[in-house]
């Protein structure tokens, strides 16, 4: 008896494993049947064509991938110090008694729902970014600083957890040897949590990359590209939450459903790279 | 009552009244203990586990500072001086005095980097003073030969032995007076074992030497001198082979003899 009920339970397990593969094949199949509207009308053009004017059935994905990665861009470039000094303080200076009660608010703050994020980076960080930059505060900038601090303790938290790893005795060794605490951070700690931390980053970059209602609130979905930082803008996710209740003909459609496909090639690479190096980094421990 | 007995030879080290206390313990771990160290010679800390003789070996070089709240009680003299005083100068004092630990720690960095890291933490740059020194301290840990020709790979690609070897060319390389030992070669082979216990009594040319061991035999292998710990005390403190063959005290006698541990 127990004997059928392995059998079936491995049976069952395995085809929910498989069931996952072709789960990820039947996105990826129906993303692109329904793209094919505007791949065949754009052919290439589509990503490199700069004007999205629906009521000529005129779409180009530039300003949106632009958007996408440029505010991304902008969220690591004031996420990753920050993060990196979090994790420093958490896991090498900070005293027990401040250690888990931040290292708990930090892994709360990764836990808020993004909209949350959206609503207060349109009520707060639009008016200061209005008075502080200029412009009409939704824009480019505070869809980045606000994608900055949604990721913050996410890469934060796991970049400490990386740097927990290194072990005692290996840091006990170069203090032995006559090393400060900076010393021991920098020549020690950081290269043996390299791996985690660059992949933690790397995940968060994912993240931001395809975080919607965080920037929906604060971007403007404007498809427009501007060397103006303080100037509306959107991303591919923003334009997708935005459009597809009034994607009235099929090219607009099938447009939209070929911005999605971008989206999901670019995440694609970003995880598979992330993976690669958490992968590695797990070769490493054992 | 203790069995202590006081050195001929010039003190590199001297224990006085020492105590202390681990963070948040109520009683301390290490309770009145006076010991001598002699200089270009090798003490062996023997003992059950837990008996305190780690502790007094990280006392040393003050490796308990690194973790808050732990406390020192008397006095560790070396060169004329209290090195358990608030103002000592802990960079100072572990550049003179060098640990190995329980396992190799190549640190992740090239071999060389490894062996040039302590030199450089003191601002060394000169390329070719940290060449020479690196060279001349593989040498002295005898595994020169076994890895000149890849000084540029990674340190964890050597193998346990070679690792422990590279730490100790590590540590000697910023010329330190006292090298502490903390039972170096409990994770090595016999075979690594044995090369580890004959470079250590090759050191003693250099430096004066503190190992602590949960082996018997090693302690009796390499060592001048040998203090027994049990339960935070030192029990007998005297040469190798008076301990070994005639240990005045019951306890002792026991422990070597193997009725407990």
């Amino acid at each position: 008896m127990s004997v059928i009920i392995d059998k079936i339970f491995s049976f069952a397990t395995k085809y929910i494993a498989i069931a996952i593969l072709f789960l990820v094949a039947w996105i990826f199949t129906v993303l692109f049947q329904h793209s094919l509207d505007a791949m065949e009308a754009f052919g290439f053009d589509f990503i490199t064509e700069t004007k999205w004017a629906p009521n000529l059935e005129k779409f180009g994905a530039l300003p949106a991938i632009y958007g996408s990665i440029v505010s991304t861009f902008l969220a690591m470039l004031l996420a990753v110090p920050l993060a990196i000094g979090v994790a420093i303080f958490l896991s090498e200076l900070a005293p027990a008694k401040l250690k888990s009660p931040v290292g708990v608010s930090i892994e709360l703050l990764a836990a808020i729902p993004s909209v949350i994020y959206g609503m207060w980076g349109l009520f707060y960080f639009v008016p200061i970014v209005r008075d502080v930059f200029g412009g009409i505060g939704i824009s480019m900038l505070t869809a980045g600083i606000v994608l900055s601090i949604m990721i913050l303790p996410f890469m934060a938290a796991v970049t400490r957890d990386a740097m927990n790893t290194t072990p005692d005795i290996l840091k006990e060794s170069a203090y032995a040897l006559g090393g400060t605490k900076w010393d021991i951070i920098k020549d020690i700690v950081i290269p043996y949590a390299k791996a985690g931390i660059i992949g933690s980053f790397i995940l968060a970059l994912g993240r931001a990359i395809g975080e919607t209602m965080a920037v929906t609130f604060v971007m403007g979905n404007v498809h427009q590209i501007s060397t103006n930082l303080t100037a509306p803008a959107t991303s591919i996710p923003v334009t997708l939450a935005n459009e597809f209740t009034e994607a009235d003909t099929s090219l607009y459609y099938s447009s939209l459903f070929e911005l999605s496909l971008i989206l999901l090639v670019i995440s694609f690479t970003i995880i598979s790279i992330a993976k690669f190096y958490f992968l590695r980094n797990k070769r490493l421990a054992s | 009552m203790a069995t202590i007995i006081d050195i001929t030879e010039e003190k590199e080290l001297e224990v006085k009244n020492f105590e202390f206390t681990y963070a948040g313990a109520d009683a301390p771990s290490i309770k009145t203990l006076n010991m001598p160290i002699a200089k270009n010679s090798i003490t062996a800390l023997i003992g059950p586990s837990g008996c305190g003789k780690t502790t007094l070996l990280r006392a040393f070089n003050r490796m308990h500072d690194l973790y808050p709240g732990n406390k020192y009680n008397g006095e560790i003299l070396f060169k004329n001086r209290n090195i358990l005083a608030d103002r000592e100068d802990l960079i100072k004092l572990r550049i003179q005095i060098g640990m190995i630990f329980q396992k190799p720690t190549a640190f992740p960095m090239s071999i060389f980097d490894n062996v040039a890291y302590g030199m450089r933490l003191q601002g060394i740059k000169n390329k070719t003073e940290l060449q020479d020194r690196v060279e001349k301290a593989l040498k002295d840990a005898a595994i020169f030969k076994e890895v000149k020709e890849r000084l540029k790979h990674d340190a964890n690609g050597l193998s346990g032995g070679q690792q422990q070897r590279l730490c100790i060319a590590r540590a000697i390389a910023v010329e330190p007076e006292v090298l502490l030992f903390d039972e170096p070669t409990s994770a090595l082979d016999p075979i690594s074992t044995a090369g580890i216990e004959e470079l250590i009594v090759e050191l003693k040319e250099k430096v004066s030497i503190v190992i602590v061991t949960h082996n018997m035999q090693q302690a009796a292998r390499v060592s001048d001198y040998t203090g027994f710990m049990y339960l935070g005390e030192l029990i007998e403190f005297g040469r190798t082979e008076d301990i070994f063959v005639t240990p005045k005290e019951r306890l002792t006698e026991e422990y070597i003899t193997g009725k407990f541990g």
